[in-house]
């Protein structure tokens, strides 16, 4: 009762020192007000603690603020008139051969000028000090997540005030809950008001919290009903109805477990085809080893960060959308330069792979150490738009990050994208034929060079889109392509050089395969385990899934 | 750190090659004058994979130098640096130590980052009787005669941020998932992390221990698992990620609906030099615990911070005055005040009056006047423990008081050794 009351008295005494503002600006704060501030300029450490739950009680936006700076160590006292006062300091600076600093008043920071820092005495934050601050805050602060209109806010704090289970929180959350529009965002809500119960209700309250908590799939509420059903105390209704929720969540776990490794299965595919994509048709239908495939990703990922930074100089108010224009603008730029390789070298060495393979390493290097001299070679940072940060929760205890949804679709429309233009145009129909038979096409009238730049160009381009699309998994730097240069090897070359299917299929087997042993054996040995496993596979099937059959397939 | 490539291993032989060139056209025959500038060698990966973190030691190595003569030098003779560029490569890094203490005849050496690296030069400085300055927190269980330690050992960074988080303060975190990146630091930073919190009575299931390899990108699963693990509150992470992990980690982490008030992240390997190359928004509010953060408020730190961005943007450094300092370069550049004061107070470059000149030896660092050991190689730092903020900064949450001694070996993994070199001959057993 006595908090309550406390509460109350200095809410009267807030609303009603406003009023009394008016008259004289430097109206005296309530008499308990005044009495704690004057125990925080004291010694006595129990009184000072004392002060500052008089001071979070209020709930006073104003007086936690001047809680805030309490705890930062910028609240000083100075002497007046032969009375204490209490200042919050700001900005310092030096005039003359003198420290100033800004002062502002304590409750509603209106200004007091500046005074020399040697006029005043710091109110000293010591570690039991900001302790008892810090509750007063940290509930304020969860307040305001509970309002925040971010629905992942709102949800994170709910989780915090689900795993604290203070009885305190109930009417905040039952609050929050009533207005909460966002489904999961109650759902989270939900959830804390049923681990509050659990941990402080009555024993049908109980009961009934156990039940919702089950129904609900609670995860985090594992730890309290284990106890509970462990618990001697508690009735044998308890016991039972504990039981029954850790059963049904636990179903429900095992169930998320398996859609959340399939989806990670998917998404690894979804990059390793993308990485692959490109190097398969150069590689596979040309036969050209290209070692700079990796850089080209890397030149998509620097073009989408220059485009990002037009975006963020020129029209900051559209920055989300950069993202889209950089997707071609990535392609573009990887696939002018792969255009350029290609005229410029390569075209005089087809036929020679092990040329090509040193040529197209040089080119590498000079790629990247280009990129090093042109951006520096610190990491540079794109910025993920908002509509690829978060996550979208499809089942409790399943979130599926947007960035992962957007590039399995990608990866989905490149691939359709490919096969449609290899297969349903002209331009495709050409590529085949070079593929099949250069000598044979070029007699028919096929300008085999032309074919040849623009199928270069556009597995480049390809790259430089799986780079735009890396740059919201990971970093760019200018080594960015070694890292991604082996696995893209490895799907095409398990996959079957020459067929497009294969890389599809290699790429999907060895994204599931990983994710599928990567909980098990953990991330070191399974990156082990499926290299291992690809060196027998290659053993048993030299050519890949789908070896190239037929005269032209290499003896 | 060390990555095999095959473009830094040819990188590397080619520079091999043009050094031996060099030295074979023009032979090394006289010894230094008296009178003339003195060398000092500095070891840091200008290419490959550590250049990212690296660079920055050399450029802040290189600005202490030209502060030092631009004052007069030391002993009244001009320093002279001999930068060389062992490319991220450990076999490199010994070659290029040998060519610097017996070819160029360097008073000392600023260098290394990764432990690989370090032990790689170790017998080079050994054997020669060199002197290293090392300015890099590490995994500790080292004693070495002829290595100053500028950065933390495991209980001036590792302890104290694990502590943090389970105190009243920090959250009264229960439960740790110990992540790293899988080389030594890591898993020699668990070890002792792992005997810490059972020494402090956190059982053996709330421990979680996984490790990535380097370059690792994909951490689905390991959220998934941290995000089980979480469940049911009080867990946090340590993480020993190594730099360029660190984005797709906690990006992941974020995007699968953690957040830092429900699970923070204490990391051990990211300052503001790496934040400078990544995209924040995923890390705000996880924390870091360092003996350094550019935030300080010292005076002495606010002219280091304006001297840095001035010799950046007067040297053309790319990143000009947007540079940061952070806690390894904060550690490289009072290395080479300490080595100067050391020097004075010898009265000679002669490696071994040298090294016994520097123990006690005090310096008013940016983060404070920190204090060479007197006898152990190590340094005493304060510790501090910082909040990442959008821009790449740190919010200091809490220092400690004064200075943290510096324990070489752990006393929770090596209660039985110590390390001393006036009374010992490095590392010793403690008598029961």
């Amino acid at each position: 009762m006595r908090p309550r009351f406390l509460v109350l008295l200095s809410l009267v005494a807030w609303l009603a020192a406003p009023a009394a503002g008016h008259a004289t600006p430097a109206a005296a704060p309530p008499p308990d007000i005044a009495r704690a501030l004057a125990a925080l300029a004291g010694e006595d450490a129990d009184k000072r603690e004392a002060a500052v739950a008089v001071l979070g009680r209020t709930r006073d936006p104003k007086w936690l603020r001047f809680l805030a700076a309490l705890r930062e160590g910028s609240v000083y006292s100075r002497t007046r008139g032969g009375k204490t006062e209490i200042v919050v300091g700001g900005s310092k600076s030096t005039r003359g051969d003198q420290d100033v600093i800004e002062i502002a008043a304590a409750y509603d920071r209106a200004p007091l000028g500046a005074v020399p820092l040697a006029a005043l005495k710091e109110v000293p934050a010591d570690r039991r000090l900001r302790l008892a601050v810090k509750p007063f805050l940290d509930a304020d602060e969860t307040r305001a997540q509970l309002a925040d209109p971010d629905p992942a806010v709102r949800r994170g704090a709910a989780v915090k005030l689900g795993n604290q289970a203070e009885a305190g929180a109930v009417a905040m959350v039952e609050e929050a809950l009533f207005k909460e529009p966002d489904r999961w965002a109650r759902h989270a809500l939900a959830e804390a008001l049923a681990l509050i119960r659990l941990a402080h209700g009555a024993p049908d309250v109980r009961v009934g919290a156990a039940r919702a908590l089950g129904e609900l799939h609670s995860a985090s509420a594992v730890p309290a009903l284990q106890r509970l059903a462990a618990d001697a105390a508690a009735s044998p209704a308890e016991r039972e109805a504990a039981v029954l929720a850790i059963r049904r969540i636990e179903r429900w776990g095992l169930l998320t477990a398996a859609v959340e490794t399939g989806f990670q299965g998917a998404s690894l595919a979804s990059i390793l085809l993308l990485m692959a994509l490109g190097l398969a048709i150069v590689f596979g239908l040309m036969g050209v080893i290209n070692m700079a495939h990796g850089e080209l990703m890397a030149l998509g990922a620097y073009a989408t960060f220059v485009v990002q930074n037009w975006f963020r100089a020129a029209w900051p108010a559209w920055f989300d959308a950069y993202f889209l224009v950089a997707l071609p603008v990535s392609f573009l730029v990887a696939g002018a330069v792969g255009l350029g390789l290609e005229r410029g070298v390569i075209r005089f060495l087809y036929g020679r792979p092990l040329e090509t393979l040193l040529l197209t390493w040089g080119a590498s290097l000079i790629i990247q150490q280009g990129l090093r001299l042109w951006f520096g070679a610190a990491n540079v940072d794109v910025s993920a738009p908002a509509w690829l940060s978060g996550g979208v929760p499809v089942m409790a205890g399943l979130t599926l990050p947007y960035n992962r949804v957007f590039i399995i679709a990608l990866a989905a429309v490149s691939v359709a994208a490919t096969y449609w233009l290899l297969f349903r145009t002209s331009a495709g129909l050409r590529i085949r034929a070079v593929t099949q038979n250069r000598a044979m096409s070029a007699c028919l009238g096929v300008r085999a060079g032309v074919v040849d730049a623009t199928t270069f160009a556009f597995g480049a381009g390809l790259a430089g889109l799986a780079g735009c699309a890396l740059t919201q998994i990971g970093n760019v730097g200018p080594s960015l392509g070694q890292n991604y240069i082996v696995d893209s090897f490895m799907v095409v070359v398990t996959g079957g050089v020459g067929k497009l299917a294969g890389t599809i299929l290699a790429a999907a087997g060895l994204g599931g395969l990983t994710k599928g042993i990567e909980p098990a054996l953990g991330a070191v040995f399974g990156k082990v385990a499926i290299l291992v496993g690809v060196i027998l596979f290659l053993q048993r099937r030299p050519a890949g899934l789908f070896a190239a059959r037929g005269r032209n397939a290499e003896a | 750190m060390v990555e095999y490539s095959r473009r830094g291993f040819i990188k590397g032989g080619l520079a091999a090659g043009a050094v031996l060139g060099a030295g074979l056209g023009f032979p090394h025959v006289l010894p230094a004058q008296d009178k003339g500038p003195i060398k000092i060698g500095v070891l840091h990966s200008l290419s490959g994979t550590m250049a990212i973190s690296e660079v920055s030691l050399r450029d802040v190595v290189l600005m202490a130098v030209e502060e030092i003569n631009a004052k007069g030098g030391v002993l009244g003779r001009k320093i002279q640096p001999v930068v060389v560029d062992p490319a991220s490569n450990w076999d490199l890094f010994a070659e290029k130590a040998k060519q610097l203490l017996l070819q160029e005849k360097v008073a000392v050496v600023f260098g290394c980052w990764t432990s690989v690296s370090r032990k790689s030069v170790l017998p080079v400085f050994e054997n020669n009787n060199g002197l290293l300055f090392y300015p890099v927190q590490y995994e500790g269980e080292e004693c070495s005669r002829n290595v100053f330690y500028t950065g933390a050992t495991p209980n001036q960074q590792l302890i104290p941020g694990a502590e943090y988080l389970m105190s009243k303060e920090g959250g009264g975190y229960k439960k740790f998932y110990l992540l790293g990146t899988d080389y030594v630091f890591p898993r020699t930073a668990n070890k002792i992390l792992r005997a810490f919190l059972r020494a402090k009575g956190v059982p053996a299931d709330n421990i979680a221990e996984e490790y990535t390899p380097f370059n690792h990108q994909d951490y689905q699963t390991i959220v998934g698992k941290i995000k089980r693990f979480a469940s049911g509150g009080g867990a946090c992470v340590l993480s020993t990620i190594n730099g360029d992990s660190n984005v797709p980690f906690y990006k992941e982490f974020g995007n699968q609906g953690l957040r830092s008030e429900n699970a923070p992240i204490m990391a051990y390997s990211v300052a503001e030099d790496e934040l400078r190359g990544m995209d924040t928004s995923a890390l705000v509010g996880h924390l870091a615990a360092w003996n350094y953060f550019q935030s300080v408020e010292t005076a002495n730190n606010k002219k280091f911070v304006q001297a840095f961005k001035a010799y950046a943007k007067k040297a053309n450094l790319p990143g000009g005055d947007k540079r940061v300092t952070d806690d390894p370069m904060e550690a490289a550049y009072f290395g080479v005040y300490i080595w100067k004061q050391a020097v004075e107070k010898a009265k000679s470059f002669e490696v071994d009056a040298v090294r016994k000149a520097v123990y006690g030896q005090t310096f008013a660092a940016p983060s404070g006047t920190i204090k060479m050991h007197e006898y152990n190689h190590h340094t005493y730092r304060p510790v501090l423990i910082g909040e990442i903020l959008k821009d790449g900064q740190f919010k200091i949450v809490t220092r400690t008081k004064g200075l943290v001694e510096p324990e070489p070996w752990s006393k929770y993994t090596s209660p039985d050794k110590g390390c001393d070199w006036v009374k010992q001959k490095g590392t010793y057993q403690k008598k029961a």
